[in-house]
Order: structure tokens, then sequence, then C-alpha cells
């Protein structure tokens, strides 16, 4: 079942660039093409290996020419960007988002050699909102639907997929809904809030986070390529940690905002280039998000190897963030008071 | 484990008989007289090792609070260093059983006197619904069910109660309640946790019967939409009615300032004897005498999934539990003699 031309969208980023590097190193797939705005940066490219890069802009209907002409049977749409600052402003952002979807989407419509469509979708999709169940799984609408930015994006692509799939029902279509990643080598928006020294939090809040590897995230991405297997799938590891406890794990040091102060703070932030943060986002650091994965593991047949717990420490490894207080710190102190309150005897 | 039995024989002549005399035995019915209560032997309280006796050696009257400071220390540093687990519901175990849980037992054990019968409904084991009244202006009748059922019950049970969606949308309050084992009130939520084996606690009276004014104490409000009797019907695990006698008099609500409850969004803003013209000295709660009486479980492990969707079981269900909770109810306050010293 392994397909023969891949298709691979916004590998100019970590995971479509890993992804298409992956599906280059496996002899089955005959050919895989890069479709990116950008080209991947120099090591990334190396790593690519035999997989073509395409300079492309989904929006433009070149798209459908590079799909007919190299008979593109499985199309992974990793493109889904999550970060205005990375992408030109929210206004491109949206414009690449759905714009851009909307433009694939139709290429691949007339495209008849398509079979198998890929979404590197959210699971913002379902919000952030103290009405919502502890866990979501696939089936739940949220109360408060997303509305804006990112997770609206990826509602709205969604549901041109859905339409896609309804004019082509013989194209197989898997739409996987990915928590937040985290790992070494992945650059994302909580992996530089991460790297703050001093966080800033929303008072009296204290979401639960739940999180993927990116190696995880990769190997997902990878079996859905390869093999048949459409439906909706939730993508998170097992597991939770509550953000104030992430936060002490990397040995950081909390600065907790009172929520109407949120907004400046989180532009003076933007402005000084540290870590953009949309509303949205904001909201996830109140509520938190955690979903079910129990599809994933029986349908999908596929078990995350790290717990959130495991990706957020090999992230912390990996990126070698210095610690403001590290846990050795806190021991020589619990040792320093035990033995002077012995020496009390 | 006949205490319940002896309790029913009470019925006609209305005396209280002291339940749980052998291990409340030091706490008596008089507020005053229960100062001699030794140490719980529960949670590792971080503070106030106990004084030794008299004349025991030396080595181990050290041993003695050295312990209980190198757990504490260790507590302490588990904490700072993000060194504990929490559920995917955000239920912080280690919080509740070493700081949540102690911060509530004064108010149990010495201001609310708080005695209960019937523990041995409860399972030790596996998931059950705990479905009570609800009432006392602030939800410390909840608060005080999941003490007795970690302290009361041998098992040491927590109690993963299902709350409004209002109180989750709170600052500091919300976030304290996921860590203590509360969630959202809805069926989803309630069904992954009573299939996971766990103890659900529900109030299905909500805001109804907690906002209700002191003329109507002890009277049930309506019992929601019967969406509880699905969840259990749904999973099979029984239904066991509680009832919670003392709560309605430690806020008597006498009035309702709407004006101001808009303004706060909040469901009501109580008048009571002390409040709001007292202040901040209107919030401590008046230390009425509670009873928490669980009662004989009510089985659904022979019904089905399919009958979760038959609305004339449910309501019917629904019903028996209702009365069930309000018959003991009022026979609990026919035995109760005084309000304060029960």
């Amino acid at each position: 079942m392994a397909p023969s031309v891949v298709l691979v969208t916004g590998v100019s980023r970590f995971l479509g660039g890993h992804l298409a590097a992956r599906l280059a190193a496996n002899p089955d797939i005959d050919r895989v093409l890069g479709v990116d705005t950008v080209p991947p940066p120099r090591d990334l490219l190396r790593r690519m290996g035999r997989a073509e890069f395409v300079r492309a802009d989904i929006r433009n209907p070149l798209i459908s020419k590079v799909i007919e002409h190299a008979s593109v049977d499985t199309v992974v749409h990793a493109s889904l960007s999550a970060n205005p600052g990375s992408s030109g402003g929210r206004a491109t952002m949206k414009e690449m988002n759905v714009i851009g979807t909307m433009q694939l989407l139709a290429a691949c419509q007339k495209a008849p050699t398509v079979r198998r469509m890929v979404l590197k979708s959210t699971t913002s999709v379902y919000g952030s909102s103290p009405r919502d169940p502890a866990l979501f799984d696939e089936t739940t609408t949220p109360k408060d639907l997303p509305s804006g930015g990112y997770a609206k994006d990826a509602v709205e692509i969604e549901g041109y997929l859905r339409g896609f799939g309804r004019r082509r029902p013989d194209v197989s279509v898997t739409v996987l809904r990915f928590s937040n990643f985290i790992g070494p080598r992945i650059d994302t928006v909580l992996t530089r809030y991460f790297a703050l020294p001093v966080i800033p939090t929303v008072l009296g809040y204290d979401a639960r986070v739940q999180l993927l590897h990116e190696e995880d995230a990769l190997a997902v991405l990878e079996r859905a390529t390869s093999h048949d297997i459409p439906g909706v799938y939730n993508v998170a590891a097992d597991g939770v940690l509550l953000l104030s406890q992430a936060i002490r794990r990397a040995g950081r040091v909390p600065l907790p905002v009172p929520s109407g102060a949120v907004g400046p703070v989180s532009r003076l932030f933007r402005s000084a280039r540290l870590v953009d943060f949309s509303p949205e986002q904001m909201r996830f650091l109140n509520f938190g998000r955690v979903v079910d994965t129990g599809r994933l593991r029986r349908q999908f047949g596929f078990t995350p190897r790290w717990t959130t717990t495991q990706a957020f420490d090999d992230y912390v490894r990996g990126r070698a963030l210095r610690p403001v207080i590290s846990a050795e710190q806190i021991e020589s102190v619990e040792r320093g008071v035990l033995a002077a309150a012995r020496s009390l005897r | 484990m006949t205490h319940a039995d002896a309790r029913g024989a009470s019925v006609s002549d209305a005396h209280v008989i002291p339940l749980h005399a052998d291990r409340t035995g030091a706490r008596t019915r008089w507020r005053l007289g229960g100062a001699a209560a030794g140490p719980e032997p529960v949670a590792p309280e971080p503070v106030a090792p106990a004084p030794a006796p008299a004349p025991a050696p030396e080595a181990e009257a050290v041993a003695d609070w050295e312990e209980p400071l190198a757990e504490a220390l260790a507590f302490l540093r588990r904490r700072l260093t993000g060194d504990y687990t929490v559920d995917d519901f955000g239920f912080d175990a280690e919080l509740t059983d070493n700081v949540l849980l102690p911060a509530l037992r004064p108010l149990y054990e010495r201001w609310f006197r708080v005695e209960t019968i019937g523990m041995h409904h409860v399972p030790d084991t596996g998931g059950a619904l705990i479905v009570a009244n609800h009432s006392g202006t602030f939800p410390l009748d909840s608060l005080m069910t999941a003490v007795a059922l970690h302290d009361d019950h041998p098992a040491q049970r927590h109690l993963r109660m299902l709350g409004a969606d209002l109180m989750f949308k709170l600052p500091v309050l919300g976030s304290l309640a996921r860590k203590q084992g509360s969630t959202l009130a809805c069926s989803p939520d309630a069904e992954r946790l009573m299939s996971a084996g766990e103890l659900v606690g529900v109030w299905p009276e909500g805001f109804k019967g907690i906002g209700k004014p002191f003329r109507d104490r002890y009277k049930l409000q309506r019992f929601g939409r019967g969406g509880f009797v699905s969840a259990a019907l749904r999973t099979g695990v029984p239904i066991i009615p509680c009832s919670i006698v003392g709560a309605e008099e430690i806020y008597p609500k006498i009035g309702d300032i709407a004006p101001l409850a808009r303004l706060f969004g909040a469901p009501y803003f109580p008048v009571t004897p002390t409040f709001p013209h007292l202040g901040p000295l209107g919030l401590v709660p008046l230390p009425s005498k509670w009873y928490i009486e669980f009662g004989e479980p009510i089985c659904t492990e022979g019904l089905g999934v399919t009958e979760a969707d038959d609305p004339m079981l449910v309501f019917n269900l629904t019903d028996q539990v209702r009365e069930t909770i309000q018959h003991t109810l009022y026979r609990l306050l026919s035995q109760r003699r005084n309000a304060f010293l029960g």
C-alpha cells in the first residue's frame, strides 16, 4: 500500500522537512516532492536526500501543474502555520493557511491520480474553555468555537477538507489533530515560551498541558502517509503536566500576570520578539486542553513512545536550558536544613 | 457495621445514638470538649512534632521529629522541582493529601464535628456515584463529604466531584478545584471517571439547592434532568444516596441582592445574619453540627446501556434517589435536638 509519488507541503519547516527526509529514505516510495514558498535551510535540505524541492506557492494555480505532471498519488498538507510572526503577519498567515488549502484542494480534486490526503491539523480546533469536558474526543463539538487565529484557520480548513472528501469519495482522507509539539529540535511558540528565564503566566489559573514529542509527530505523519488509515485522529502523548509544574521542571521562574494585564504583557513580548502570543494561546494558558487518544491507539495503531513528561524533559535536556533554579540547588538546601536541624538536637 | 441498623431502629425514639463511638471517642459531641483529640495519623504534618512521652530515651525523641521534617522537606522539594504527577483531569493526589485535606480537617473535626453514618455502603474499590443534597450558600458540604470519604472510609477514597462551569471559570478556585479532583459536571467526564473506577460525587440540585433561602432548608429542589442517573446506568456503577444535615445552617441565606449578583456574574449575592454587614467576619461559617449519612446503594448493574436511554426509567430512578435523600434528611432532622449541638 506504499504510495509511489508523495507531495509534502511546508517542507521548509521542521515537520514537513523531516517528514520528506523520512519518506525519501523509504525505498518503496518512488518520488518525494517538497513544496514551500521559501527553500529549506541547508542542513534540512541535505537531510532530505533524494526528495525534490519545488519552490511554489500553494495559493498559485501552478501547484495543480506540479501535481498533474508528477502524477502525485499522496498529498501531505503539513504547512499549516500557527505562528504569525514567522509567516509575515496574521493576514498573510491566514491567507497561506486558508486560501492556500483551498487552492491545494482544488488542484487535488482535478487530479485523478490523487488517492490519499493527509492533513496536519491541531487540537486547538476544540478551543479551550471552562465549559468543556476535561478530555476531548474526536466527536466532541466545542462549546466555544475558536473565534480567531490559527485555531479558526484549522476549523475552516477541516471544513474544506470534509467538502473535498464528499466530492472525491475515492480519496482516503486522514486528519491528524496534533497537540502542542515539544522536543529538542522543533521550534514552536511553546518551546520559545519555556525557554524564557521568567515565564509569564495568568494569575490564578493553571492550565493542563498535553504535549507530543517531535519524533512521535513525525512517526505518526509517516504512518499516515504510507498506510491507508482514513479518519480523524487526536494525536497526543500520554499524561498531563500542569503549566506551573512544567515551569518548575524546567527550573524557570513563573511570573503570574493578572488577567487584565495579560494583553499588554503579551504585546510587549511580541514587540520584543521573544514570544508571539496570540489571544487563543493565552486562553490555552488559562484552561489548557487534554484530548483522548484512544482512537489513535486502537484504530490508527500507534502508541506514542514519549509521555508528556518525558517529552518535556527531553526538550529541557536537548535544548540544554540552564535552569534559573536547579534541582541540585533545591536538594542542597534540603540537605542543609536537615543537617542544621540534626546539629540542633 | 450495624450503625445504620441501630440508627434505623431509633427512628421512633428521637434520640441521637452516638455513632462510630469507637473511632470518635475523643471527639465528643461538644465542640470545646473535643480539644483532647490527638494528632491524626493520616497525613505527614510538616509542623507540630508530637512531644515525646516523658520517660522516652533521647534517641527516640529525636527520630520522632526528624522523620516528619525530612518528609516535609522532601515534599517541598518534589513540589518545587515539579516531580509529581497529575491525572488527565488535573487531579493532584499528593497536593490533596498533604495540603488541601489537612487544611479542611480542622473545619471537619472541630468546627462542624462531622459524624458519618453508613460508610460501609461505600465500596472499597471500583466506581460509584454519590448523590447528595446541596446547601449552605457556599459549597462546603461537598468539601466535607470529600474529607469524610478520605478520613472515615477504611480505603481512604478520593471523591471526584462534579462541579458547575462557573467554578472552573474563577481564578484560583477553579484551578484548586481541578487539583483537588473536581471536574465539570457533564456526562463524558462523569462516565470516564466512573468507568475508571473512581468515586464520583454529584450534587444534582446545583445552584437551586445551594442558593435556596433559609426558610426552604432541607427541602430538596429539582434534581436536574437526571443526567447523573443515565451516566451511572451507562457505566453500571451503584448510586449511593447521601444526606447531609447541618450544612443548611452554616450561612443562613435570608436575603439576596440580585443587582450585585448580576454585577459579579454570580447566581446570587447572599445576605446572611452576618454577611455582608460584618464584612470579612461574616465569611466565618456558623458552627453547626453535621451528620453525613450514606444510604443503601442502588444497583444499576442489571440494567444496561439501553435503559440509559429510557427516559421513564431514568426519571423513576432519579425520583427514587431524591425520595431516599429527602426521607433520610427528615429522619436525621427528627433525631437532631439542636442545630449547633446535635
